[in-house]
C-alpha cells in the first residue's frame, strides 16, 4: 500500500482490485478461519435456539473520543444480540465505501473492529464491500449482521416483565451521544467525555449467571435513550414504571454539558449500556455482578416496574414531585451512531 | 448556591414549599414570562409543591412560540430561493408555517443549517461563498446581543453573503399589551432571568407603578422559581424585585444594551397570540440595513393562514391552559404539533403534554 492510497471505484468490482482489498484488510484485520474460507456464506454451529439482528452505522464523524465508527458497528450488534441473552456466534460486516476514502483510515477502522470483535469475543466471519462514486455516501457506512445462541430458557424480553421487577442500568448515561457531538466540533468548549461504546456480552452473561431466571429484560439504552427504553417498557408491558432522578448515574461534565445546552441525558444515547429488570429476589446479585465488571463499575437500582399509572413512566425528582418522561421526539442528534 | 438536586437543595425547596403553603392562602394567579421558566416548573414538577389556590400560568416568553404565522412563511420562502442557506436555532425548523416547515422543505433540497451559536453562520458563510447565508434571529434581548456580535463579525470579516432576517422581539412591550388586553387575571409576574441580565429590572418598573403588578425576576432552578414565588406572595404592595441576584442587577448589561442600540432599532412587530404590538421587535438600523434579508431579497410568502382550530394564541396570552385547547394531546402531540406551543420545548403545550400524563393516569405527589 503506497502512502495517500485511497478507495478507487475499481475496488468494488469484484475483479483484482476487490481481492487484494479483501486480502489486505479484511482478511488481514479479521483473521479467523471461517473468513479464511472466502465461502459466500460462512457456516456456523449453534445447538439451540439463536438470535438474529442487524444495525446499520451511520456516524458522523467516523471517529470520536472512546471509539470509531468501527468499534460501534461491532458493539452495537453484540449488544442487540446480549438484550436476547444471546452469546454472540458470528458477525456478518457490510461496507458501503464513498469512492476516494483513504485506504489508512479504512485500515485503522477494521483495525478497532478486529479489536472489538476480540473483546466481545466474537469473530467477523463474512462481509460485503460496495465502493459509490464521490458524493453518493459520506465516507464509510458499516452494516453489521449477528447471529447468537440464547444461552437460557427462559424467556427475557417485555413480555416477561413483571409489576415488582426491580430496574438496574449498568453506567452513567450520555457519554456517547455528548463524545460524538463534542467530536465534531459543534461545542465552543471543551469537554471531558469519552463514548462508553463497548461490547457487553460479558456484562450480560455475568447478570444471568448471577441472576439466572430472575433476569426479565435487557435492552441497551441507545438511540432515544434511557427515556424511550423505560417509554417503550412501559408501553409494551402495560404497566407503569417509577423512577428516581438521584439514582441516575451522569457523570459531572455530562451534567454540566447538559445543563449548559439544555439537554436531558435521559434522552441521550449510549453504546455501552444495559438496562435490566429483574425479579426482587434476584436484584442484589445481578447487581453485584454488574458492578464487578469495569463496563457495570457504576451500575444502579434506577427504579421500579409497578401496577400504577399503566403504561406511563414516572420520574421522582429530587424534590419529592413526579414529572412524566416521554420519548423524546424529532431529530435531537442525527447520526449519533 | 447549593448544588441543584442535592440534598441540601432538596431540603431548602421542602422548605420554601412550607413557607409558600404558609403564606400562600389566597387564590393568586401567577404568570411565569419566560420559557425557560416554564420548562423548569415542568422539569421539576413544580406544580405539585404550591398551595391549593396558587396558580402558574406560561407567558409569551418562548421565542419560537411568539413567532407570527406570517413570518414563519417569509423564512419558509427564503429557504425556497436557489443559492440561499437558512442558519437558525433547532426549534425553528420543526414549526408548521401556514402550508409547510424548514423541516418539509429541507426534506425538499432546501440547505437549512442548525446552529448553536450565532457566530457559528458567521463561519458558514466565511466556507461557503458562492452561497447567501441568511441567519433568522428570534428571542429576545438574551440572543439580539448574541445574533448583533455575529453580524459585526461578519461586517469585520467583509462577507458580502452574510444577511440576518431579525424576528427579533422585545419583553416590556408584550407585557404591556398583555396587561391592557385585561383577558386574564395575573396578580403578579415571575419575571425573565436571562432577558433581565441584559435589561436589568428597572424596564418592569411599569407593571408594578402603572398596572399595579408585582413582579420578581427568577433564575431557573427550583429554589430559584419557589424563591420568587414566595417574595411575590409576600409582596405587600405591588413592586418589582429581583429573586436572582447572583446573576441580574437593576441596571442590567450596559454593553449588550450598547450593542443592541447599535446594530437594532425598535420596529413594530406581530407576536403569535398578541397581534401586532408597537415598538415590540428589533430590525437592523440604517448603519446594518444592507446586511437585512428582508432588503436583499424579494419573496411573496402568501396570506398567512393560522392552523385551523389552534388556540396557541390564548395560551400565550394566559387565558387559556394548554389541555383547554381541544387539539392538546389529541390531533397536536409533540410528534405531530399543530401549534408551535407543542413544537418547541420551552412550549406551554409541549411542557404540559407531559406532566398532564401523569395526571391523567391517577398520578400526583408521591
Amino acid at each position: 500500500m503506497s502512502d495517500g492510497a485511497r478507495i478507487l471505484l475499481g475496488h468494488g468490482s469484484g475483479g483484482r482490485l476487490y481481492r487484494d482489498l479483501v486480502r489486505d484488510v479484511f482478511l488481514a484485520h479479521f483473521d479467523n478461519p471461517v473468513l479464511a474460507r472466502l465461502d459466500d456464506a460462512a457456516a456456523l454451529v449453534a445447538a439451540g435456539r439463536i438470535a438474529l439482528t442487524t444495525d446499520a452505522h451511520v456516524v458522523q464523524p467516523l471517529v470520536f473520543a472512546g471509539g470509531d465508527i468501527g468499534r460501534l458497528a461491532v458493539a452495537g450488534t453484540v449488544n442487540d444480540l446480549a438484550t436476547a441473552a444471546a452469546r454472540p456466534l458470528g458477525l456478518a460486516a457490510a461496507f458501503v465505501i464513498e469512492e476516494g476514502f483513504e485506504m489508512a483510515r479504512l485500515h485503522e477502522i477494521c483495525a478497532s473492529m478486529a479489536a472489538t470483535a476480540a473483546e466481545a469475543p466474537v469473530a467477523i466471519v463474512t462481509g460485503d464491500t460496495k465502493v459509490v462514486q464521490r458524493g453518493a455516501a459520506d465516507g464509510l457506512f458499516i452494516t453489521t449482521t449477528g447471529v447468537g445462541e440464547i444461552v437460557v430458557d427462559h424467556e427475557v424480553a417485555a413480555a416477561a416483565a413483571v409489576a415488582g421487577d426491580v430496574l438496574l442500568l449498568s453506567g452513567t448515561l450520555g457519554d456517547h451521544a455528548l463524545a460524538v457531538l463534542a467530536a465534531r466540533g459543534d461545542f465552543h468548549f471543551t469537554l471531558d467525555v469519552q463514548s462508553d461504546c463497548a461490547p457487553l456480552w460479558g456484562l450480560v452473561e455475568a447478570a444471568l449467571a448471577a441472576g439466572g431466571t430472575t433476569v426479565h429484560f435487557l435492552r441497551d439504552p441507545t438511540r432515544g435513550g434511557l427515556a424511550t427504553v423505560l417509554a417503550e417498557l412501559a408501553e409494551e408491558t402495560g404497566l407503569g414504571i417509577d423512577v428516581d432522578e438521584d439514582a441516575l448515574p451522569v457523570s459531572a461534565a455530562v451534567r454540566s454539558a447538559c445543563s449548559l445546552l439544555g439537554y436531558d441525558p435521559l434522552a441521550l444515547a449510549n453504546e455501552g449500556k444495559m438496562v435490566l429488570a429483574v425479579a426482587p429476589e434476584g436484584a442484589e446479585a445481578v447487581l453485584g455482578a454488574l458492578r464487578g465488571r469495569t463496563e457495570g463499575a457504576r451500575a444502579a437500582r434506577i427504579g421500579t416496574l409497578v401496577a400504577q399509572h399503566p403504561g406511563r413512566v414516572a420520574l421522582r425528582t429530587p424534590y419529592g414531585t413526579r414529572r412524566v418522561v416521554d420519548m423524546p421526539v424529532g431529530e435531537l442528534l442525527p447520526r449519533i451512531c | 448556591m447549593t448544588p441543584p438536586g442535592s440534598s441540601s437543595d432538596a431540603a431548602r425547596v421542602a422548605g420554601l414549599a412550607a413557607a409558600l403553603a404558609r403564606v400562600g392562602q389566597l387564590e393568586r394567579t401567577y404568570m411565569e414570562v419566560c420559557g425557560t421558566h416554564t420548562m423548569a416548573v415542568s422539569r421539576y414538577g413544580l406544580r405539585d409543591l404550591l398551595p391549593p389556590g396558587m396558580r402558574l400560568v406560561s407567558g409569551p416568553g418562548c421565542p419560537v412560540c411568539v413567532t407570527a404565522v406570517g413570518d414563519l412563511d417569509v423564512v419558509v420562502a427564503l429557504s425556497r430561493l436557489p443559492g440561499v442557506t437558512i442558519a437558525t436555532f433547532g426549534d425553528l425548523v420543526r414549526v408548521p408555517s401556514s402550508r409547510s416547515s424548514l423541516a418539509v422543505e429541507r426534506a425538499a433540497g432546501a440547505d437549512v443549517r442548525v446552529v448553536y451559536s450565532p457566530v457559528d453562520a458567521v463561519d458558514l458563510a466565511a466556507a461557503e461563498p458562492d452561497r447567501q447565508l441568511v441567519l433568522v434571529g428570534i428571542g429576545f434581548e438574551t440572543t439580539a446581543p448574541t445574533v448583533a456580535g455575529a453580524l459585526l463579525v461578519a461586517r469585520e470579516r467583509g462577507l458580502p453573503n452574510f444577511s440576518v432576517l431579525s424576528l427579533h422581539k422585545t419583553m416590556p412591550g408584550a407585557l404591556r399589551a398583555l396587561l391592557d388586553s385585561g383577558e386574564s387575571r395575573i396578580d403578579g409576574f415571575i419575571l425573565p432571568g436571562h432577558v433581565s441580565v441584559v435589561t436589568g429590572s428597572d424596564c418592569f418598573r411599569f407593571l408594578a407603578s402603572e398596572y399595579g403588578v408585582g413582579g420578581v425576576v427568577a433564575g431557573f432552578t427550583a429554589d430559584d422559581v419557589l424563591t420568587a414565588l414566595l417574595m411575590l406572595a409576600r409582596q405587600e404592595r405591588p413592586a418589582i424585585e429581583i429573586g436572582y441576584r447572583r446573576a441580574v442587577t437593576a441596571a442590567g448589561n450596559r454593553v449588550a444594551q450598547d450593542v443592541i442600540a447599535r446594530v437594532f432599532e425598535p420596529c413594530d412587530a406581530v407576536w403569535r397570540g398578541l397581534g401586532a404590538i408597537p415598538d415590540s421587535g428589533l430590525r437592523l438600523s440604517a448603519e446594518f440595513r444592507a446586511y437585512a434579508a428582508e432588503e436583499r431579497f424579494t419573496v411573496d410568502p402568501g396570506a398567512p393562514e393560522e392552523p385551523a382550530g389552534c388556540r396557541c394564541g390564548e395560551v400565550l396570552r394566559g387565558v387559556i391552559d394548554p389541555p383547554d385547547c381541544p387539539l392538546f394531546g389529541r390531533r397536536c402531540t409533540p410528534e405531530m404539533p399543530v401549534g408551535a406551543c407543542m413544537v418547541s420545548s420551552e412550549g406551554s403545550c409541549a411542557a404540559h403534554f407531559r406532566y398532564r400524563a401523569l395526571d391523567l393516569s391517577g398520578g400526583g405527589r408521591v
